[in-house]
């Protein structure tokens, strides 16, 4: 058990291409970190680094106290799980789990103790004689976690490691994870380009973007108060909506859209977003908090007409997609509104819940 | 629908008999070769190459193994079979262990100027050896050594090489990084992970390189000539000194007996491991 520290970490490779652009990150013991981003941004080095099983360009990483720049991976003290498994194909699942405990001089009765006690947690135990080949996907997963619960290491190293299964027996070893994090509590950095597995898994997540970190924080955290337009956009299915605005002030501030249609700024926002009054902004709204109608409306909550192009029934809600002067937009509505294409409809957008980016920084004010 | 039938098995009838004509065509000498190496003298004699032998006798077997003259001495070939014996065996385990330890190496590990190492061994592999024989005989006599079965297994390791490296190169590029990756997080090092992880997923690659290098080695004949020093010619030169040792009758049934001893133990490797041979050539490394 141990806290993780990343500071000003560089990875640069011939070339001078920078992967990772110097980031700090501090990850608590016992913690659930999940690096999250897009392919090539940069989460997949930086757990590498953690690992051992890339080099370090420049910066420090801590282990429990310690610089572990130069400490190969075997004496860091931490498991990794891959994408792929990695099991050793000629290897009974035993002999898996053991293999990192025979090379570190265990007894057998204390090998067999931890074999044991992960399989049972892991609920693998009928597995034990068998050879990868002859198990499925998500029980080959199984003993790549149990390869690295026996070994008790200090930190535990996700690699996208359910992104080999399918969506069903995902989402049933994400809970799994989550449970064996719960029962083991290792600190674990977790690398994935799911935004539903981060959002679900991490106690913390860090959204990473070109080789950079755009934010760091809870998932509710990151879900209501993104700083970025890119975190913004990454976060949450269906996505935000972005809608390219203007803030404008002819009988109190609003945000004026593309076409013309004028949406009331909260008051207790105004002093917020008055500097940016005639800038070019993005409104960002989550389509959940764009709805239909109600007889009762909350305050703040203002209303447009939309042209239905697309309606998608998912049976607890229906998406509705319209696009304002181009932009698509996505609306969240009640499931048993009866809603054709080409038909108008009148939204409600909680303009409590609105985000408005500056374009020229790209940071949400 | 019949006459399609009747059509395709006319043709099939044809194809065979064409393969069974080819097959006796090529195997003639063959087949020369072992009815005349159990002929007995007089028969030899008669110049009738095509009859099979009236009268079967082992003993020109038996003179080839045990009595036939090689130059000046008469004591056939069973010295320079144990020569071969003594040369190919440890040329084999070292090139075909360096082979895949190279190979291992050079996959799995990123390693300086790699892709230069790799370019030369791949001229390496083509180069033509008669152009590096003098140098080669040069620097074993400085070294000592010439002369020497320490000579001659230097000789076949060091040309055999290139091709073991590259075999096992390819071969190990399709075993996942990961699995290394994962013994590395596991606590086993460069040598380890070979020992354990790489050699035992390579067992059917290990065979191949077995039998190729076994039959290179046993078959050469100017490596042997020329490095193997007196005392530890292998068979095949004493096969050659045989054949054109004559004094008075030429026994054509002790050559075709000692050519046929000669062949022998790759042949009957080829029997008892070809199995592996096309286990070793089809297999994809590791799946999932």
């Amino acid at each position: 058990m141990a806290q993780v520290s990343i500071r000003k970490v560089v990875k640069a490779y011939e070339g001078n291409v920078q992967a990772v652009k110097g980031i700090d990150l501090e990850i608590a013991d016992e913690e659930f970190v999940v690096l999250v981003g897009p392919s090539g941004c940069g989460k997949s080095t930086t757990l590498r680094m953690i690992a051992g099983l890339e080099e370090i360009t420049g910066g420090e990483i801590w282990i429990g106290g310690d610089v572990v720049n130069d400490v190969p991976p075997r004496d860091r003290d931490i498991a990794m799980v891959f994408q792929n498994y990695a099991l050793y194909p000629h290897m009974s699942v035993f002999d898996n789990m053991a293999f990192g405990l025979k090379l570190r001089k265990f007894s057998k009765e204390e090998i067999k103790k931890r074999v044991d006690e992960a399989a049972r947690i892991l609920d693998i135990q009928m597995l034990l004689e068998r050879k990868p080949k002859a198990l499925s996907g998500g029980q080959r997963q199984r003993v790549a976690m149990g390869r690295a619960i026996v070994r008790n290491p200090k930190v535990f190293l996700f690699d996208e490691p359910l992104s080999n299964l399918d969506a069903k027996l995902r989402v049933q070893m994400r809970t799994e994870i989550k449970k064996v994090h719960q029962t083991v509590r290792t600190t674990t950095v977790y690398v994935t380009h799911d935004q539903v597995e981060a959002m679900t898994l991490a106690d913390r997540v860090v959204v990473m973007n070109h080789g950079v970190i755009e934010q760091v924080g809870p998932p509710q955290e990151l879900y209501h108060n993104p700083a970025t337009r890119f975190v913004a956009g990454f976060i949450g299915s269906p996505a935000m909506n972005f809608l390219s605005a203007q803030i404008t002030d002819n009988g109190g501030l609003a945000v004026e859209l593309a076409d013309g249609a004028k949406l009331a700024i909260p008051p207790q926002r105004r002093d917020r977003y008055a500097p940016y009054k005639g800038k070019k902004v993005t409104l960002g709204l989550r389509p959940e908090h764009l709805t239909e109608t109600q007889d009762q409306e909350k305050p703040n909550v203002v209303q447009m007409d939309a042209l239905v192009d697309v309606v998608e029934p998912m049976g607890m809600e229906t998406m509705v997609h319209f696009f304002v002067r181009g932009e698509p937009v996505c609306a969240r509505v009640d499931p048993n509104l009866v809603i054709k294409p080409e038909q108008t409809l009148r939204l409600a957008a909680d303009m409590n819940n609105m985000h408005i980016i500056d374009d020229a920084t790209g940071k949400v004010v | 629908m019949a006459a399609a039938t009747n059509q395709a098995r006319i043709g099939r009838i044809g194809l065979y008999a064409f393969l069974v004509t080819t097959c006796l065509f090529f195997s003639i000498p063959l087949l020369v070769v072992i009815s005349t190496s159990f002929k007995p003298l007089s028969e030899v004699r008669d110049f009738s190459v095509f009859q099979l032998p009236a009268q079967m006798t082992a003993a020109a077997w038996g003179k080839a193994w045990q009595s036939a003259c090689t130059g000046t001495e008469c004591a056939g070939l069973h010295i320079a079979f144990w020569n071969s014996v003594r040369i190919v065996i440890p040329s084999v385990i070292i090139s075909v262990l360096v082979g895949s330890l190279n190979g291992y190496a050079l996959s799995h590990w990123r390693v300086r100027g790699a892709d230069t190492l790799m370019l030369a061994l791949i001229l390496g592999a083509f180069i033509p050896y008669q152009v590096i024989i003098f140098p080669l005989v040069k620097i074993f006599s400085t070294v000592g050594i010439f002369g020497s079965v320490a000579c001659i297994i230097a000789v076949h390791v060091l040309f055999g090489l290139p091709v073991m490296t590259l075999l096992f190169r390819n071969f190990y590029v399709g075993i996942p990084n990961e699995l290394v990756k994962a013994a590395r997080v596991d606590g086993a090092g460069f040598w380890r992970i070979f020992l354990f992880i790489i050699l035992p997923l390579s067992v059917n690659m290990l065979i191949v390189a077995a039998i190729l290098q076994t039959t290179g080695i046993w078959n050469d004949y100017l490596f042997g000539l020329i490095f193997a020093g007196h005392n530890n010619t292998p068979m095949t030169v004493e096969l050659m000194e045989l054949a054109t040792t004559s004094t008075g009758v030429v026994e054509y049934n002790v050559s075709t007996a000692a050519a046929l001893l000669t062949a022998l133990p790759p042949l009957l490797l080829y029997f008892f491991s070809g199995r592996y041979f096309v286990r070793g050539i089809t297999a994809g490394a590791v799946k999932g």
